[in-house]
């Protein structure tokens, strides 16, 4: 995945959508206050410097789905994994909710069902029958939408092609309304996101700690995690 | 050897426990009970409603249980040292404290894992780290470093205990059918001596590495992570350093203890105490020369990240807990250790070390995960009613299981203590 930050505006869009297509559940703003909400796609904003000098950066936090995962190998279960096409997927019946690889995520990316999962009564109708359903005790992340993957392989299978660039793409990456946001294969050298991520303008969050994360930031200028 | 009457005579003031029993027995055991009880009836609370009725949170996700965890962990360290290392270089001053030791062990080692069954999403299916095991988790170490520890040590105790419930069986009659299957048929003779001299040889041998390899792998699951402050390659001698250290104080306090209430003054005499304390004191020097060289190490080359954490825990919001346990684990004991060895002297110092190590697995713990690398997810931490009730539960299950064990068998080992005045009065003679 690529995220353009100088298309971004903030909007959040991305973090609506997610939590529509995902089933993610609303904590309420007393739970929020506790840290028990999950945004598997999170938008977070930074204010710099002082006025009149000020910049507003707005940077949207997906899971990084490392190559070289620091949250799967300390799993004592192997509740998560890297799967072959490189998400790193957590496997929801098996998790017993050790939470070791919440605190092994350097991106912060990985949320814990504290209670049960609850959605208001008119929003029930609404959720998405293609996602696993998530019970209390046990870790969730973003999965760059595995359902809808899964379905275009399975249609590409169907008519003996491979998939094509940009066939699919998360819910995050479709409802972006500044189309700051790509998703590919990142092996194939001719797809878009792969164009991208050579850019001039790329960068990765936390890059010196080798986790080598799949999403890239695009963005003008020097980039400061701090 | 003498007759079992003369022994139980010799003896009386070890055995009395185990035949008596008053009001302050009955008040204790029942406080003792409800505060253990109420801690289940938190759990219950916990399970049905889910980790949300904790304070935990995002990124704040392991806190006071593994607090609890590593602490008890770490007071299991105590029987490894004093009786295996103390047996196997035949330092006499610590056969009194042998036992106490080696229960101490036993039940903090209970206590210990206890927590990971709390801290769990979904406690009741534990034992899928058995089932499931995915061998490159450090928690799958612990869970078998820690098992085998405590079998280990659990025989450990036991063996050391059949000649004392072997008398026992003869003594008590009314507790014959307890004494009869645990005393293993053990009648005292010549062949039966030497095979338990030699198992005994062989367990004193065992448990060190295995104590050593529990608490190393207890910082691992800490020290492989990428959290600063927390990565760090010290980590597991800090911990071991760290266990024993607060093993020895958790000691010396149930030994005061049980010295007052069961009259042991004539078998822990200050001598044995000033002994422990010299040990107490070498520890308190290598606690405070790791932590001095983990925290120099961190502010002289640290990176941003690692800072962060370093300054909240110096001058930031922990300040107060870090000064605080730097105050109880070296100021208030290294001065009483040095120049004041008594019995009182040594209580005040081990009281203030096992508060201030508690403390000390706090401030590991708490501060960095507060303070994650990327600077977005912030979080502070304020435990509930439900994580006090379980360590307040913790802590009266650890004692509670002591009282109990001190009545039904002897907290002294009574055939060490008379297998050594023989050896004594052999060599004056």
């Amino acid at each position: 995945m690529v995220i353009d930050l100088d298309k971004c505006t903030g909007c959040q869009a991305c973090v609506v959508a997610c939590r529509q297509e995902n089933n993610i559940s609303f904590e309420g703003e007393r739970q929020a206050k506790l840290g028990r909400a999950k945004f598997w796609m999170n938008l977070v904003s930074e204010v710099k410097g002082n006025f009149p000098n000020v910049e507003m950066h707005f940077l949207p936090i997906p899971c990084m789905h490392c190559d070289r995962p620091p949250c799967t190998i300390v799993c004592p279960v192997a509740a998560t994994y890297k799967n072959p096409e490189g998400i790193v997927a957590q496997v929801y019946p098996r998790c017993i909710g050790v939470r070791m690889c919440i605190s092994n995520c350097p991106y912060t990316v990985r949320y814990f069902n504290w209670h049960e999962p609850a959605w208001p009564e008119e929003y029930k109708k609404g959720l998405n029958p293609d996602v696993y359903q998530r019970r209390k005790g046990i870790t969730e992340k973003c999965n760059f939408c595995i359902q809808r993957i899964r379905k275009a392989k399975e249609e590409a299978k169907k008519e003996k092609r491979k998939i094509r660039d940009g066939e699919v793409v998360p819910a995050c990456v479709e409802t972006c309304p500044s189309e700051a946001l790509y998703f590919g294969d990142l092996n194939d050298p001719k797809s878009q996101v792969s164009r991208l991520a050579k850019s001039r303008r790329a960068f990765r969050l936390l890059e010196d700690l080798g986790t080598e994360p799949k999403v890239y930031y695009l963005k003008e200028g020097e980039w400061n995690d701090g | 050897m003498m007759d079992s009457q003369a022994i139980a005579q010799k003896y009386g003031r070890v055995l009395a426990p185990l035949t008596r029993a008053g009001w302050p027995f009955w008040v204790t055991v029942g406080l003792l009970s409800i505060i253990f009880f109420w801690s289940f009836f938190a759990f219950g609370w916990q399970y049905v409603w889910g980790l949300g009725v904790t304070g935990m949170g995002h990124p704040m996700s392991w806190t006071l249980y593994l607090v609890n965890f590593v602490f008890f962990i770490g007071i299991s360290h105590a029987g490894a040292l004093v009786s295996a290392v103390l047996r196997i270089t035949h330092a006499r001053w610590g056969t009194p404290f042998g036992r106490i030791a080696e229960a101490v062990t036993v039940f903090a080692l209970a206590a210990g894992p206890t927590n990971i069954l709390f801290d769990l999403g979904r406690s009741i299916l534990f034992y899928w780290v058995a089932l499931h095991a995915q061998f490159k988790s450090p928690l799958l170490w612990d869970f078998t470093c820690i098992m085998t520890y405590l079998v280990v040590s659990t025989v450990f105790l036991y063996v050391l205990m059949i000649p004392d419930i072997g008398f026992l069986r003869e003594r008590l009659p009314g507790r014959r059918w307890l004494y009869k299957i645990l005393s293993f048929g053990w009648t005292g003779t010549e062949k039966e001596w030497s095979t338990l001299g030699k198992i005994i040889g062989f367990l004193c041998i065992a448990v060190i590495p295995i104590a050593v390899s529990v608490h190393t792998v207890v910082s691992w699951v800490f020290g492989m992570q990428t959290q600063p402050m927390w990565h760090s390659t010290i980590f597991a001698p800090y911990f071991v350093t760290g266990a024993i250290f607060s093993g020895i104080a958790t000691i010396i306090i149930v030994s005061v203890i049980i010295r007052k209430v069961y009259h042991l003054e004539e078998y822990l005499t200050p001598y044995n105490f000033n002994n422990m304390g010299l040990l107490l004191l070498t520890f308190t020097l290598l606690w405070a020369y790791f932590t001095f060289v983990e925290h120099l190490v961190v502010a002289y080359g640290g990176g941003t990240h690692e800072l962060a954490v370093l300054w909240s825990k110096l001058t930031g919001r922990y300040a107060p807990l870090f000064w605080g346990m730097v105050v109880l684990c070296f100021i208030i004991p290294f001065p009483i250790l040095v120049f004041k060895r008594t019995i009182p002297g040594l209580l005040i110092a081990s009281i203030c070390i096992v508060i201030g190590m508690w403390i000390e697995r706090f401030t590991i713990i708490i501060p960095s995960l507060s303070e994650p690398r990327l600077p977005y997810a912030r979080g502070a931490y304020t435990p509930t009613w439900v994580e006090w009730s379980m360590t307040a539960g913790l802590f009266a299950g650890f004692t509670l299981a002591f009282v109990l064990f001190s009545k039904f068998f002897p907290v002294i080992s009574i055939w060490e203590m008379e297998k050594e005045e023989k050896g004594k009065a052999g060599n004056s003679k």
